[in-house]
């Protein structure tokens, strides 16, 4: 018989790639300067990840940084995307999903996927940040994925505002 | 590298000389307590044994003691046998609780709540203190049952269970209390503190996982949650688990020879480990004490200085309310299960109320019920001492909590 193994339980599950990531995170701080900035996550919530891209030639993410208050998978998701999206063109980092990033990672436990989601919404909301600061033209694609992300935002902070006022 | 456990409020290692007490019971002497033979004969005979020791443990009688499997099926038991005896429950069906019980009687309450009872959570003060007036106050004709936790899991603290226990007696009211983290570390008389009932737990003081009991006062009447065999006065039908109730007995024994003869030296011992901890933590940046000041220095809870308490008898739980082997904070801008796996990955095991470590990403109600914010909750580190824990790990943890703070903080966008 195949046993399943209950992926809703953290602690003992995480891969031996997230503990490794989470022990040595690469490209963490602050970029002076950035040409984008994506803020997401509610520190009520538990997780907060702030990303920052430095934009060179030919659309490319020359640099990038984050800083993260939150959980194992916070941090190691942080990281890994870093790595991910360092060198590759804007275009290109558009693609990654959070099955990228959970691949990279060996796998997450379930109830930690939404980590991985946090990591992609916050590379989007610097690219658009990068995109409206030098006024140039965004995708619909785009303009949508962040009004679904600033929506999500605003309801999570319009719930949690007793406590962070 | 040698590993420290800083967790013992969470579980303990079976003590060598409970292993070495269970033994016989696992496989020469593996009788079934109903059965007639000498085998059954021999496993009958020590269960009583045990059932005195832990009685006297308690000053209870042996036949107001229901062993069971764990706490959790203790408090289960308590709750949901006291509400459902009928005919008394028909009518009066309201039960009041504190607001940070452990989930097992919260979940226990919520279910009866389903199934048509009134439940009261009681609030606490900021060190988690239950007010013995409002239990006064929210006793109505239809109350049955009041449960508070002895001494809280998380935050150590202590409760005035016997002026509790007073007020319940008067008003002719079952109590219930939860003794699973203070049974066999501090005093308890169920007769002079007016306990109805009260649950202990094996795992937590150097016995084995898989055994509990339930103190029932004799004369009050539940109804079992197993029906089968008849065992344990028809009151908890299952084959007796007699190695473990074995370990459980030997366990509490040890507890009462070398924890609490006069002058509580383990006690007095772990309070001095603690109060170092406590001390040398407190002056990391923004950190905050959860739970009740224990000692004569000035300390700061939620930011807030509490002034000084008096270095009283710091024994036995008489004139301090907080459980000598326990220590919880919480660090500005800290998330805790991030603190937790980066002391593992230094070899120490300690625990978090953090949302984000638990099943259902909701930080510990414990810490919201003393008034801490979501967020504040997120940062908590409990730290809980034990038989084996030595002034060296104390040290090491001192010596190491600082620098993965500072490398936490590092990496938050909030400094």
């Amino acid at each position: 018989m195949k046993t399943k193994i209950n992926n809703n339980i953290c602690g003992g599950l995480y891969t031996k790639k997230v503990l490794e990531t989470f022990k040595n995170p690469h490209n963490y701080g602050k970029i002076k300067n950035a040409d984008g900035i994506g803020k997401v996550g509610n520190i009520v919530c538990g997780d907060v990840m702030w990303l920052y891209i430095k934009v060179g030639k030919d659309e490319v993410i020359k640099d990038i940084k984050f800083e993260t208050f939150g959980c194992v998978a916070a941090i190691s998701t942080s990281s890994i995307i870093t790595d991910l999206v360092k060198g590759k063109t804007i275009k290109q980092a558009l693609k990654i999903t959070k099955d990228d990033i959970i691949k990279s990672l060996g796998g997450l436990p379930k109830i930690k996927y939404h980590c991985s989601v946090l990591a992609v919404d916050a590379l989007i909301e610097a690219i658009y940040d990068y995109f409206s600061k030098n006024k140039k033209e965004i995708t619909a694609d785009l303009k949508k994925k962040h009004e679904i992300i600033q929506k999500s935002k605003d309801i999570i902070d319009k719930k949690y505002e007793k406590w962070t006022k | 590298m040698k590993k420290i456990y800083l967790d013992y409020a969470a579980t303990t290692p079976v003590d060598k000389r409970v292993a070495k007490a269970m033994e016989p019971f696992l496989s020469e002497k593996f009788g079934n307590t109903m059965s007639l033979h000498s085998f059954g004969q021999e496993a009958k005979f020590v269960l009583d044994q045990s059932r005195q020791v832990l009685a006297d443990m308690i000053s209870a009688k042996p036949n107001e003691i229901i062993f069971t499997g764990s706490a959790t099926e203790s408090n289960n038991l308590a709750l949901k046998g006291i509400a459902f005896n009928m005919p008394k429950s028909r009518y009066a069906r309201h039960i009041i609780i504190s607001s940070i019980e452990h989930p097992c009687i919260i979940e226990s309450a919520e279910w009866l709540k389903s199934q048509g009872f009134e439940i009261t959570k009681l609030p606490v003060d900021k060190y988690g203190m239950v007010n013995p007036k409002d239990i006064e106050r929210e006793i109505k004709p239809e109350t049955i049952l009041v449960s508070v936790i002895h001494a809280s899991n998380e935050i150590g603290t202590i409760q005035k269970i016997a002026e509790i226990g007073k007020i319940c007696r008067k008003k002719g009211v079952y109590f219930h209390t939860d003794a699973s983290q203070s049974f066999g570390k501090i005093p308890i008389d169920v007769k002079k503190m007016n306990i109805d009932l009260l649950t202990a737990s094996s795992h937590k003081i150097y016995g084995p996982k898989g055994a509990g009991l339930l103190y029932v006062r004799e004369g009050i009447k539940i109804v079992p949650l197993l029906h089968g065999g008849g065992q344990e006065n028809g009151l908890r039908s299952s084959t007796v688990n007699v190695p473990a109730i074995v370990g459980f007995a030997k366990a509490a024994e040890i507890c009462k020879k070398e924890m609490r003869p006069k002058g509580y030296p383990e006690n007095k011992r772990l309070t001095s480990l603690r109060d170092k901890l406590i001390k040398s933590v407190l002056k990391i940046k923004n950190s905050h004490l959860n739970g009740s000041p224990p000692t004569n220095f000035e300390v700061k809870a939620g930011g807030r200085k509490l002034g000084l308490y008096p270095a009283s008898k710091l024994v036995g739980g008489k004139s301090q309310n907080r459980l000598a082997n326990n220590a919880n904070f919480w660090f500005d801008f800290i998330e805790g299960e991030s603190l937790i796996m980066q002391l593992d990955l230094e070899g120490i095991a300690c625990s978090t109320g953090s949302a984000c470590s638990s099943f259902k990403l909701e930080p510990s109600h414990v810490l919201l019920a003393t008034g801490l914010k979501p967020q504040e909750a997120h940062g908590s580190l409990r730290v809980s001492l034990g038989r084996f824990t030595t002034e060296k790990e104390v040290d090491q943890l001192i010596e190491v909590l600082p620098k993965i703070i500072k490398k936490i903080r590092k990496i938050s966008p909030f400094k």
